[in-house]
């Protein structure tokens, strides 16, 4: 890459006068490239800014630009050479002379340029909708037709596919096309989540590029030459890094699918919700796909401030469980909520200040947490959750493996180090000063706190939403929600607060934690809380320090997040 | 009667002279070299700069195929430059009916490698390469020992002939793609990539070459001229040939005439008549055949019809006066490329002659831009459905549809180099074509 184009950035935005389309416009003169540095503005990123879509096949935003797609050409007007005068020529009234430019060896004909790689000339004329750039469009978009196999009845991308979609609105409904087509190879086993229809292949290497520019992975080359090169891994050496499944998304086409979601659901009837990623500490941002109440896949939503546009292959998959049979879908201790946290009401009222202890997890939400907290402060309970370490990566996997120690933090559930609590709550179980225990989404057996001990409590209330050993001794077993089942807002590691949202019901008589906490927290305390998310939020933005000090609200949130201080 | 004239191949083909380095300095080799290495500076112009300016002066124009300006493509490249400068030596000679680079490669080796080194140092220059295609596999060899020779005598390597000045200079064999001429797709296979071109903008090599550094890439016969430009001075260069069209040009001369084979000739000093008919050169035709058409300059140019008359601003001009030079041909709306002319005369199928340039266009088409890589098969295989009894009366317009849509819409000049021929021939022939039809 070019390293010499150091840019500082300027602190007025310098604007450039084009015009696009017959209209004036000033846009930046530089804007961020692949890697965020700010380079000069293209002619595909002007008409952007002018609010005109220069449709794209290679281009990405976030990977280096490539230009063979050929799909960005536009038809332009350029000032003419200076003369001996050092002047570019001008027109009567003094105003620059643009020419549309043509053919230097036949010059009737125009001339494109690829939006994607050609910057901006101050007077230059873009003539995005004209009849020269649509026919340049067309026959682009005919060559990538000819030796594609037409198959989008039985094709994952259908509804979703930029050839589709260009087809309808910059294609022509007959090709002139009267050989026979290429024929490449078909389901090819790339790698353990991704197959490749090599004749879907528009070859515009979006998927190299990220193998090798983003991931850091080499792994995709192309073989062969002219119409039938085809994407290839290197011969015994699979496309298996913990990104692969991003080449599924940013193909344009249906040559890339993932072996998780192909011949599974039509895109079109999938249900979009926003969400997060639960494997770690990053958060990255989601879109959960899902139809009648079952979850089909969900794929990064970018995010600049947290995951750009990827995300990993382990977080992306790790979904499988929502739906399993082997849920927690019964209430045990009681046969209804309002009996149940009746119970439990009647049960705490009795415990004595400093005998209740309580574990949450870093899996829960702010909001869970927070009510928690209040239920802590009411008995000056001990608190604290438990720690989930593993690897981190260069990209996007975190080592912590909790999507929300730092709300736990922040919140005032943990200290700095999750789980120093523990050993103490342990030895209080052991020495009969903790008689009560309030267990949040965790087997504390796995974590220093034995079955005999858990045996020897007055009152252990459980909320999980698998069977463990702990839930197996719980007086009291509250089903909760998996993250897709509820709303809620989580604290990144990077102390991005972000919300997610509700795609699927819960099983059974399962119900969101925040739900039955807010319950509960009224019983026991008489404090009369917020019943919905929003509320509950926006009374935890005013009390816990971290979010005042940022005037956090719900709706403020937006589908971004915000950051509070760490 | 026209005669060749003999600069760059003067000793190559006479008998006793052999590629070694013994016999190369008998002749006068590496004097030039020593001559260009002790230039004074004359004020602020040091010898660098003064022997940038001969070149430029000398007007010599580069010999692969574009027939661009080498002085001016030198002058591209800044000095002092922060980065390393390299120059490469495009020896992938692949255009087909091209064979001149090779002869100096093979029988005189050590006159390029002279006109390297003083390219080199005029450019400063310390690292350059000899880019090879890949089926010149004794060529390699012998560039190789005539290097090693080179080295052994001090032109190469540190300090070259007391000068300050390092060079080393590595050949670098290709692996049989034509686009590895294109300079851009040459860089990137040195680099040990998929011979892809690149963009420009932004990857011009004088800016952003060989690994992301200022580079000049120049043919064989085009680094060889230098050599005598140093040695001749820029002016009686220009006395060469014809103005704008200076020097010598090696013309590879093939197909239907009686003596095939290569000829030096003074640019612009010989017609396309004469090189096809004189005993000096082509020889004539075979015996009762007749001229059909004649490809100018490697098979990328526009082809020409036989008996054609062209208008050159008042005067005409036909076909056999057209003197062989870079702008009269281009004027006539082909150009001289690479020196290569093919003759075809009328025992050919014109259709058949084109599906087999169609052929070799789809075949090396690099497949990285959507027109090309497409349209170059898609002629291809609707060319060879026409000389298989297929052809329909629509074809000749549905092959200029096809090539009209790549030419000028690709990363690289191959687009024009397989739609010219496709578009020249239907206009010209367009008859032949539509008797294709069933």
């Amino acid at each position: 890459m070019p390293d010499e184009a150091k840019v500082e950035e300027p602190s007025v935005i310098e604007t450039i006068a084009v015009k696009v389309d017959g209209k004036q416009v000033a846009v930046p003169k530089l804007t961020p490239d692949w890697q965020g540095k700010l380079v000069p503005t293209t002619v595909l990123q002007a008409c952007k800014h002018a609010g005109i879509e220069i449709p794209h096949y290679c281009y990405h935003p976030k990977l280096p630009v490539a230009g063979n797609c050929r799909m960005c050409l536009v038809h332009v007007g350029m000032p003419g050479r200076p003369g001996p005068d050092g002047k570019p020529p001008m027109n009567e009234d003094g105003s620059l002379k643009i020419d549309p430019m043509v053919l230097p060896y036949e010059r009737g004909t125009p001339k494109g340029v690829i939006g994607c790689a050609t910057n901006l000339i101050p007077g230059m004329e873009i003539y995005a909708s004209s009849p020269e750039t649509k026919e340049m469009r067309e026959a682009v978009l005919e060559s990538l037709l000819i030796n594609h196999p037409l198959d989008c009845t039985i094709c994952d991308q259908a509804g979703e596919c930029k050839l589709q979609e260009y087809s309808m609105e910059h294609g022509q409904a007959e090709s002139q096309f009267a050989e026979q087509k290429v024929h490449k190879p078909k389901a090819v086993d790339l790698g353990p989540r991704i197959v490749l229809d090599a004749e879907r292949c528009v070859l515009c290497t979006r998927c190299i590029r990220f193998s090798a520019d983003i991931a850091g992975d080499d792994a995709l080359g192309i073989v062969n030459r002219g119409s039938y090169n085809s994407i290839a891994t290197f011969p015994g050496a699979p496309f298996d890094n913990n990104y692969t499944l991003n080449t599924a998304d940013i193909c344009p086409v249906g040559a890339l699918t993932s072996k998780d979601f192909r011949f599974q659901m039509r895109v079109w009837f999938l249900k979009e919700t926003n969400s997060l990623c639960t494997g770690c500490a990053t958060g990255c941002n989601t879109v959960i796909g899902s139809r009648e109440n079952k979850m089909y896949r969900q794929e990064p939503r970018e995010n600049d401030a947290v995951n750009g546009p990827w995300m990993c292959d382990s977080g992306r998959l790790d979904y499988k469980w929502i739906g399993s049979e082997k849920r927690l879908s019964k209430l045990n201790g009681a046969t209804d909520w309002t009996t149940i946290l009746a119970e439990i009401t009647t049960n705490l009222e009795k415990a004595a200040v400093t005998s209740v202890a309580i574990i949450a997890s870093a899996r829960q939400t702010n909001e869970e947490l927070f009510l928690l907290k209040k239920l802590a402060d009411k008995f000056e309970a001990i608190t604290d959750s438990v720690p989930r370490n593993g690897e981190g990566d260069h990209l996007l996997v975190n080592a912590d493996k909790n999507p929300n120690s730092n709300g736990a933090r922040l919140i005032g559930i943990a200290g700095e180090t999750l789980g120093a609590n523990l050993p103490a709550i342990a030895e209080g179980i052991e020495n009969g000063t903790i008689k009560s225990l309030i267990v949040f989404g965790e087997d504390v057996t796995q974590h220093g706190i034995s079955a005999a001990l858990l045996e020897k409590l007055d009152l252990l209330i459980v909320s999980d939403i698998f069977a463990n050993a702990t839930t197996a001794r719980a007086h009291y077993l509250l089903p909760g929600c998996a993250y897709a089942e509820k709303r809620g807002t989580f604290t990144n590691v990077k102390g991005q607060v972000q919300k997610f949202m509700k795609a699927l019901d819960a099983p059974g008589n399962a119900r969101a934690e925040w739900e039955f906490l807010h319950e509960l927290v009224e019983n026991v305390t008489g404090q009369n809380g917020f019943s919905t998310i929003e509320g509950l939020f926006n009374q935890m933005a005013g009390e816990v320090d971290a979010f005042k000090a940022k005037e956090l609200n719900w709706a403020a949130l937006g589908d971004d997040g915000v950051t509070v201080e760490i | 009667m026209p005669q060749e004239y003999k600069l760059l191949l003067k000793h190559a083909d006479a008998d006793g002279y052999s590629n070694d380095l013994e016999c190369y300095e008998r002749h006068g080799g590496y004097a030039a070299l020593r001559q260009a290495l002790t230039i004074a500076p004359a004020g602020d112009n040091t010898p660098q700069a003064q022997l940038r300016k001969r070149v430029l002066d000398s007007g010599l124009r580069g010999r692969g195929g574009a027939g661009f300006s080498c002085g001016l493509k030198w002058s591209f490249v800044r000095h002092p430059n922060p980065k390393p400068v390299y120059l490469i030596c495009n020896a992938d000679e692949s255009e087909p009916g091209t064979f001149k680079d090779r002869q100096i490669i093979y029988k005189d080796p050590h006159q390029l490698i002279e006109g390297m080194i003083i390219s080199c140092w005029a450019n400063h220059v310390n690292l350059a390469y000899i880019y090879i295609r890949g089926e010149f596999t004794e060529g390699a060899k012998i560039l190789n020992t005539a290097l090693a020779e080179a080295r052994a005598k001090g032109y190469l390597g540190k300090d070259i002939l007391g000068s300050g000045h390092d060079l080393e200079i590595h050949v670098h064999r290709g692996a049989g793609a034509y686009i590895c001429g294109e300079e851009t797709g040459l860089i990137e296979s040195l680099e040990g990539k998929r011979a892809y071109p690149r963009i420009k903008p932004p990857y011009f090599p004088a800016a952003l070459g060989l690994y992301m550094c200022p580079t000049i890439v120049n043919n064989v016969e085009t680094l060889c001229n230098v050599k005598h430009i140093v040695e001749m001075g820029a002016e009686a260069f220009t006395k060469l040939g014809t103005p704008n069209n200076t020097g010598t040009r090696l013309v590879s001369l093939s197909g239907d005439v009686k003596n095939p084979g290569y000829f030096e000739i003074e640019t612009g000093k010989v017609t396309l008549g004469e090189l096809i008919h004189d005993e000096n050169f082509g020889g004539g035709l075979r015996e009762g055949r007749m001229l059909q058409a004649v490809i100018p300059g490697g098979s990328s140019s526009k082809v020409l019809k036989a008996g054609e008359i062209f208008k050159l601003g008042e005067e005409e001009i036909a076909l056999l006066d057209v003197p062989y030079d870079f702008d009269t041909l281009m004027k006539i709306g082909t150009m001289s490329g690479s020196g290569a002319i093919i003759v075809i005369d009328d025992s050919r199928d014109i259709v058949e002659c084109l599906a087999n340039l169609a052929e070799f266009y789809a075949h090396e088409s690099c497949g990285q831009c959507t027109p090309c890589r497409e349209g170059s098969l898609w002629m291809n295989k609707a060319l060879h459905r026409m000389t298989h009894g297929e052809g329909r009366a629509e074809d000749a317009d549905y092959l200029k549809h096809i090539a009209q849509n790549i030419q000028g819409r690709t990363i690289c000049a191959f687009g024009e180099a397989c739609a010219w021929p496709v578009l020249s021939f239907v206009e010209k022939f367009r008859d032949e074509f539509e008797a294709k039809a069933k």
